[in-house]
C-alpha cells in the first residue's frame, strides 16, 4: 500500500489556553516541546499548570530531540469528519525519548510496515488555517548504521 | 443516618422503539414515552415520582412533567442509577425516574455521531474519534498477549448473534452473523471492522427505582442493586487512551479499569464471580468486551481471547454475554440511553422477561458501562435477591 500522507486541508482544531500556548508556538518554530518540573524532574505532557507529581508550579519548558517508539495505532479508513480527506490516516501514541507521550499521526509509512516499538522522528507539518502540526513518520537510520 | 436502612430496588424499565432513524420523532417525546412506560411497567404514575435522573435535559423533563419539588440526579449512565439509589436508601426521595433518549442528533453522515469525537485540541487536529481511541487500546493489548482480529470478532458475531433473536432490537432478523461475516466488513480503524464496532440509533429508555417499601405495591417483581462501582481515569478524549496509564496510588492501569470497581461491588453484594449468571457488558467495540472479561476477573491477564474462543461468552456458555445484541445490534441510542440499556437488559433478565435469550434461573447480574478507551468503567450488580 502506499505510504501514509499528512492531511493537506484545513483541519478542525481548538485555540491553545494558557498552559498549552508555548507547546503549539514550539511546533509552529520547530520545536517539540514539554515540560519538566524544576522541583522534582517529572516530565509532562500535555501541558499542565502544576506538576502532576509533585504539584509544584514552578515548570520549565524543555525541547525533545523529537525522537520516539510506536506504542500503540491504529490505521482509519472512516474518518472522523469530512475534513480528514487523506484516507487511510494513523492516529498513533508515541513514546518519546524524553520520557512523555504524545497523540499523533504516522506518516511517510505504509500501513502494513507499522510495528509495535518501531523507532520514529517528528516531522512538523502546517495545516491550513490553524496549527502546525507534530506529525510522526520512521525515523532515518543513525550514521553508525548508514552504509556508505 | 435515620434513613440508612432503606432499601431501593429497580421496580420498573421499559425501552421505546428503537431504530436506526425514528422520522418523526423527538428526544423529549420519546422520554415522556420511556417514562411513562417503565411507570405502567411498576404499577405507578407520575404522582408517585419525587426524583428525575438520566441525562442534561432531566432537569427541563422535571419541569414539564410538574414534578417539581423534586430530587434531580447529576450522575452519568451506570453512576445515574447507582445515585438514584443511594437517594431513596438515604431518605432523599421515595421514587426515582431516570430516563434518557435520543432523536435527531446524528444529522452529518458525513462524520461520525458527534458525541463520538469530542474536540480538544491535543485529540482533534489528529481525527480521533471513538473507534480510533478503543483500537488504540486494543492494539496494545494485541502487541502484549498476542489477542488476534478472529476473537475480536468472535465477540461480535456472539453479541450480534444474540440482538438478531432479540424482538425490538435494531438489527431483530438480522443473522446469525458468523465470525467470517465481521471480519469481512469494510474496515473502519484498524483492527476493527464495521461489524466490530456498536452501531448508531435512536430512541429512549427508563428505569424507576423505588423504595423496597413502596416496591411492595408495584406490579413488577423488584430488583435489587447489590453493589456498584466506579472507575475513573481522567476526562474523556483527552489523553492518549494509553494501557499503562497509572495513577500516584499505583494499583490497576488504564487497561485494567474496572477492575477496581467490580472488586468494591463484589465487596459491597457479598457475592464472587461464581455467583454471576449473566454479564451484561457494555459493548461499544468487540475487544471492550475481552478487556473487561479480564478486568472484571472472570479470566486472567491475556487469557480474554482464549476465553471467547473457547465459547464461554455464548448463551450457553460459562457466562452469557450481552444477550439482545447490546450497542452493536440492540441499539445505540444517543449518549446517554445506551448507557442505560446494560441494566434495563439485566432487569428483564432476572425477572424471567428476556425472551428468546433467557438466561435460565437468572438470579445474578453484572452491568457495565464506559470503557478504557473513554478512561472510564462503572458496574452494577443486580439480582433477585438481597443476600
Amino acid at each position: 500500500m502506499t505510504r501514509l500522507q499528512p492531511q493537506s486541508g484545513p483541519l478542525p482544531h481548538a485555540e491553545p489556553t494558557g498552559a498549552s500556548a508555548p507547546f503549539w508556538a514550539g511546533c509552529a518554530s520547530g520545536e517539540l516541546r514539554y515540560q519538566r518540573c524544576r522541583a522534582c524532574a517529572a516530565v509532562t505532557s500535555p501541558p499542565v499548570e502544576t506538576c502532576r507529581e509533585c504539584l509544584s508550579a514552578d515548570l520549565a519548558w524543555e525541547v525533545s530531540a523529537g525522537t520516539g517508539t510506536v506504542y500503540s495505532w491504529t490505521v482509519v479508513h472512516r474518518p472522523a469528519t469530512a475534513a480528514f480527506a487523506a484516507v487511510p490516516y494513523a492516529p498513533a501514541i508515541v513514546d518519546v525519548a524524553e520520557g512523555f507521550q504524545l497523540l499523533t499521526n504516522l506518516v511517510d509509512v505504509a500501513p502494513e510496515d507499522i510495528t509495535a516499538g518501531m523507532p520514529v522522528a517528528v516531522r512538523f507539518v502546517a495545516t491550513a488555517d490553524g496549527p502546525t502540526l507534530p506529525y510522526f513518520a520512521p525515523a532515518p537510520a543513525s550514521p553508525e548504521e548508514t552504509l556508505p | 443516618m435515620p434513613g440508612s436502612s432503606r432499601r431501593a430496588a429497580i421496580v420498573g424499565v421499559a425501552n421505546t422503539a428503537q431504530a436506526r432513524r425514528l422520522e418523526g420523532a423527538t428526544s423529549r417525546g420519546l422520554a415522556v414515552g420511556a417514562a411513562l412506560a417503565a411507570l405502567d411497567d411498576a404499577g405507578l404514575t407520575l404522582d408517585d415520582v419525587d426524583g428525575i435522573s438520566g441525562d442534561a435535559t432531566a432537569a427541563a423533563l422535571l419541569y414539564d412533567l410538574r414534578l417539581g419539588p423534586a430530587w434531580l440526579g447529576r450522575q452519568f449512565g451506570i453512576q445515574a442509577v447507582t445515585e438514584a439509589v443511594h437517594a431513596v436508601e438515604a431518605g432523599e426521595a421515595d421514587v426515582v425516574l431516570v430516563v434518557a433518549a435520543e432523536a435527531g442528533a446524528y444529522t452529518d453522515r458525513s462524520a461520525t455521531a458527534p458525541w463520538t469525537r469530542p474536540e480538544n485540541e491535543f485529540v482533534v487536529p489528529f481525527g480521533l474519534f471513538t473507534a480510533a481511541e478503543f483500537a488504540l487500546v486494543a492494539r496494545r493489548h494485541m502487541i502484549t498477549y498476542g489477542t488476534t482480529p478472529e476473537q475480536l470478532a468472535r465477540v461480535a458475531a456472539t453479541i450480534r448473534t444474540n440482538g438478531s433473536t432479540t424482538p425490538g432490537a435494531v438489527y431483530a432478523g438480522r443473522g446469525p452473523v458468523t465470525v467470517e461475516d465481521v471480519l469481512a466488513s469494510r474496515m473502519v480503524a484498524d483492527p476493527f471492522h464495521l461489524l466490530d464496532c456498536s452501531m448508531t440509533s435512536e430512541g429512549g429508555c427508563a428505569l424507576v427505582i423505588a423504595a423496597t417499601d413502596r416496591a411492595a405495591d408495584t406490579a413488577s417483581t423488584p430488583v435489587h442493586v447489590l453493589g456498584s462501582g466506579s472507575d475513573h481515569a481522567g476526562p474523556a478524549y483527552r489523553h492518549p487512551p494509553a494501557w499503562d496509564l497509572a495513577g500516584r496510588r499505583g494499583g490497576p492501569v488504564l487497561g485494567r479499569i474496572g477492575e477496581r470497581a467490580v472488586g468494591r461491588a463484589f465487596a459491597q453484594a457479598g457475592l464472587d464471580r461464581a455467583d454471576v449468571d449473566v454479564l451484561e457488558l457494555y459493548d461499544p467495540f468487540s475487544f471492550e468486551v475481552i478487556r473487561q472479561l479480564e478486568a472484571f476477573g472472570f479470566c486472567g491477564p491475556g487469557e480474554g481471547g482464549p476465553y471467547v474462543d473457547d465459547g464461554h461468552i455464548g448463551l450457553t456458555g460459562r457466562t452469557p454475554v450481552t444477550t439482545d445484541g447490546g450497542t452493536m445490534a440492540f441499539s445505540h441510542a444517543g449518549a446517554a440511553p445506551q448507557m442505560f440499556q446494560r441494566v434495563v437488559r439485566g432487569v428483564q433478565q432476572l425477572r424471567g422477561d428476556a425472551g428468546p435469550n433467557q438466561v435460565p434461573d437468572a438470579r445474578v447480574a453484572l452491568c457495565s458501562g464506559g470503557g478504557a478507551g473513554a478512561l472510564f468503567t462503572t458496574v452494577v450488580l443486580l439480582g433477585t435477591e438481597v443476600p
